[in-house]
């Protein structure tokens, strides 16, 4: 256990060296140290991982005093129990199958080599401190850690000026939900006196009652974080245009671990979140909607990331979904099925744009499953996952998780059932549409041609495990009609409360058999419309109106548009006739005055000696007036 | 008679005051107009001249009306002044000559805010 200092400190110490020496050391040794210090840690995880599994409670590690100013104490402390153990075991695992990915697929980057496992290693640093936090401050300095990293990778190629805007959109528009946070945290410190996570929580569950307004006004400021960091409704627009960055980049950060990090502030938060009734109805329907307008969003994509991206939006928001009902438990299970499958997921689509020259246009690509053989197997198998294809995929069992507890739980209701089950089949269908557009239909010739390498084993080897896990990994927590094997939810049951549930008339198996139907419908539904017959859409589309729903989702219904006339376009104008400063005017008056004044009296020193002559006389005579016939 | 003659012979105390006050004021004023009228820098010196001897003369009178020397010393001091004065004002205007080349002080105005 005492180890647990190490599992951040390892790829902060591999940050370290590549930002300071990473112009001098050779490439093949930048990867070594970039992808090592991140397997050392994952080492280092796996040792605490089995310590954690074989005594079963939690444990802090206080390194130093931090801060201490008056009252105000806070400590680099390390906090691991249950559910920091399976986000850290997520971050660094996955994190290291994406960075020995990256360590060939950037390998075309010259200069940029160290200064992108620099960046990664940084991030993987910020997140572990992020999910080790003892108390909320130290939480919020990896949380603005991963937002940092997550803007310096989305503008990892800074020369485009594209990128560069989009990495300031994420900064900024997440920068909204952080300052929501900020305000968030200093309530809970203005009321509670402390910022420690246990006491938070011990404190507010004994002091405030359900639903007292402190409780809702600062858990709805947690949320306003949690939103902008997962990109959820209505902080979710800089998701999309974050594709920028590179694959890698899109794998870890902005589907598998960054993205989830609000997910994990209101699990972590679970007891302050369930004294606030009002805020947990929020949170379960800013997840219904999310999943609902992303999943619809990411039918009508044509580039490859962008789809994915709004999935990621879509998978959240289940999370969020899962969260909201309080099936805690399900949301962190979700959230790691769904590191699994849509790192793959990216990760393989990543090998299909480098193989096509960084062609994203799903629409240039087909029939590429002869030339990708194992490109085209793991996408597969991700897609099956993502559309809970029954039974063989993991994503099987935690979607299905979620939408039982859904039903079942206290906080459920058949409406958010219903959109969950519609997003289902949303999901399923915009899933397959992109298999059978990249590597199903005609083979395009010029697309083949280009096709010169192979991946390497680097490439290959993360894409196997990765897939094998979105495969397996469901098969920790089987729901109750098919065997109800539970180890996830009893091993989780020491961190986060179970779900309370109402006993419903419904059967669970019918609500299988309903979600398996809804998946496989998704499916055929994609086949129907984009490889059995894709002149349906074609004429659709060729209509005005067609044309016109087409575009409105495509730009995510428009929302950047409503934020850039309801926000920017006000503030730019704002700018625009302020940009003389309207303050300033009164000081530039009193200047002016100064200036006419300095002006007058120049005129006096006109350098003519007869004239200061006269002025002495004159003087001279008025004083003597003065005395004469006073 | 002779004690009216010793009475008055005692030198000028038959003059009265008020003629060198007015002369002394009329002189200061014809130096002034020559400082404020004259542009040759030389002569604004010598109008200058003019004013330190109309003050003087209105020292002399002053001290003569009351029978007292400190007008007269004060005359001595005016004298040794102008004549620091003057030895000062003409290297300036040596100076001012020789850099400017003019001795007309409207033109010497480089000094103007």
């Amino acid at each position: 256990m005492e180890l647990l200092w190490l599992v951040p400190a390892l790829p902060l110490m591999g940050f370290l060296i590549l930002a300071l020496a990473g112009k001098r050391i050779s490439k093949p040794f930048v990867a070594l140290i970039g992808a090592g210090s991140v397997a050392l840690s994952a080492l280092a995880t796996l040792v605490v991982a089995v310590n954690f599994f074989s005594y079963q409670h939690a444990y802090t590690q206080t390194l130093w005093t931090w801060l201490e100013i008056g009252k105000f104490h806070s400590d680099i402390a390390l906090a691991i129990d249950s559910l920091s153990v399976v986000m850290v075991l997520v971050i660094t695992f996955v994190g290291f199958m994406i960075h020995l990915y990256a360590t060939e697929s950037m390998s075309a980057e010259e200069d940029g080599y160290s200064r992108f496992f620099a960046y990664m290693n940084l991030f993987i640093a910020s997140m572990l401190l992020l999910v080790l936090a003892d108390n909320l401050l130290l939480l919020y300095l990896g949380w603005e850690g991963v937002g940092l990293c997550s803007y310096l990778l989305i503008g990892f190629w800074y020369k485009d000026a594209v990128n560069s805007r989009a990495a300031m959109k994420a900064f900024i528009v997440t920068r909204v939900g952080d300052t929501a946070m900020a305000l968030g945290l200093f309530i809970l410190y203005q009321e509670l006196g402390t910022l420690r996570i246990s006491e938070i929580l011990r404190l507010a569950l004994s002091i405030w009652p359900s639903g007292s307004t402190i409780a809702v006004i600062s858990s709805a400021l947690l949320l306003g974080g949690a939103v902008g960091k997962s990109a959820q409704i209505p902080l979710h627009t800089w998701l999309p245009d974050a594709m920028a960055g590179p694959t890698p980049v899109s794998a870890l950060i902005h589907a598998a671990t960054m993205v989830t990090a609000g997910v994990y502030l209101i699990a972590r938060m679970n007891l302050l979140f369930s004294l606030a009734p009002p805020v947990m109805i929020a949170v379960a329907v800013i997840g219904a909607a999310t999943l609902l307008l992303a999943g619809i969003s990411a039918l009508v994509q044509s580039d490859i990331k962008r789809a994915l991206a709004y999935s990621t939006m879509s998978q959240i928001g289940y999370m969020f979904l899962a969260l909201g009902v309080g099936a805690w438990t399900a949301a962190i299970f979700h959230f790691m099925v769904h590191a699994f499958f849509k790192a793959l997921l990216f990760l393989s689509a990543g090998v299909v744009i480098d193989s096509l020259h960084h062609e994203r246009d799903m629409f240039k690509m087909g029939g590429l499953r002869h030339q990708l053989p194992l490109a085209f197997w793991c996408f597969l198998i991700g897609t099956a996952s993502l559309s809970a294809l029954p039974l063989i995929t993991a994503g099987f069992y935690s979607k299905d998780f979620i939408l039982w507890e859904t039903l079942a739980s206290d906080h459920g209701s058949i409406w958010l059932w219903a959109a969950g089950i519609a997003g289902a089949l949303f999901t399923s269908a915009y899933a397959f549409r992109m298999v059978f557009l990249i590597f199903y239909g005609k083979e395009r010739s010029e697309t083949v041609h280009s096709i010169t390498v192979q991946p390497g084993i680097r490439i290959k080897a993360p894409l196997i495990i990765l897939a094998a896990l979105a495969l397996i990994a469901g098969f920790v927590q089987m729901p109750g009609t098919l065997g109800g094997l539970s180890l996830f939810s009893a091993f989780m049951s020491q961190s986060l409360p179970l779900t309370r549930t109402v006993l419903t008339a419904i059967s669970e198996t019918a609500m299988q058999y309903l979600s398996a139907t809804i998946s496989l419908l998704g499916i055929f539904i994609a086949y129907i419309f984009f490889l059995y017959n894709p002149n349906y859409i074609r004429h659709f589309v060729q209509k005005p109106l067609g044309f016109a729903v087409q575009c409105f989702l495509a730009n995510g219904w428009n929302i950047d548009r409503l934020y850039d006339i309801l926000f920017v376009r006000p503030f730019v104008f704002a700018a625009r006739t302020n940009r003389h400063d309207i303050i300033d005017l009164f000081y530039q008056l009193i200047a002016l005055l100064h200036r006419v004044a300095n002006r007058a009296l120049c005129a006096s020193q006109s350098g003519n000696v007869r004239r200061y002559a006269f002025g002495i006389a004159v003087g001279a005579a008025l004083i003597l007036g003065m005395v004469v016939f006073k | 008679m002779a004690n009216a003659l010793k009475k008055r012979t005692p030198t000028m105390n038959n003059i009265p005051a008020e003629y060198g006050l007015v002369l002394s004021a009329l002189l200061f004023v014809t130096g002034l107009i020559g400082v404020l009228a004259r542009r040759n820098i030389i002569f604004i010196l010598l109008s200058i001249e003019i004013m330190l001897n109309a003050a003087g003369l209105a020292f002399i009178s002053a001290g003569s009306k009351w029978g007292q020397a400190d007008g007269q010393v004060m005359f001595i001091f005016i004298l040794v002044m102008a004549a620091a004065e003057v030895s000062v004002g003409l290297a300036i205007v040596l100076q001012l000559f020789h850099f400017l080349r003019t001795v007309n002080s409207d033109q010497t105005n480089t000094m103007r805010g």
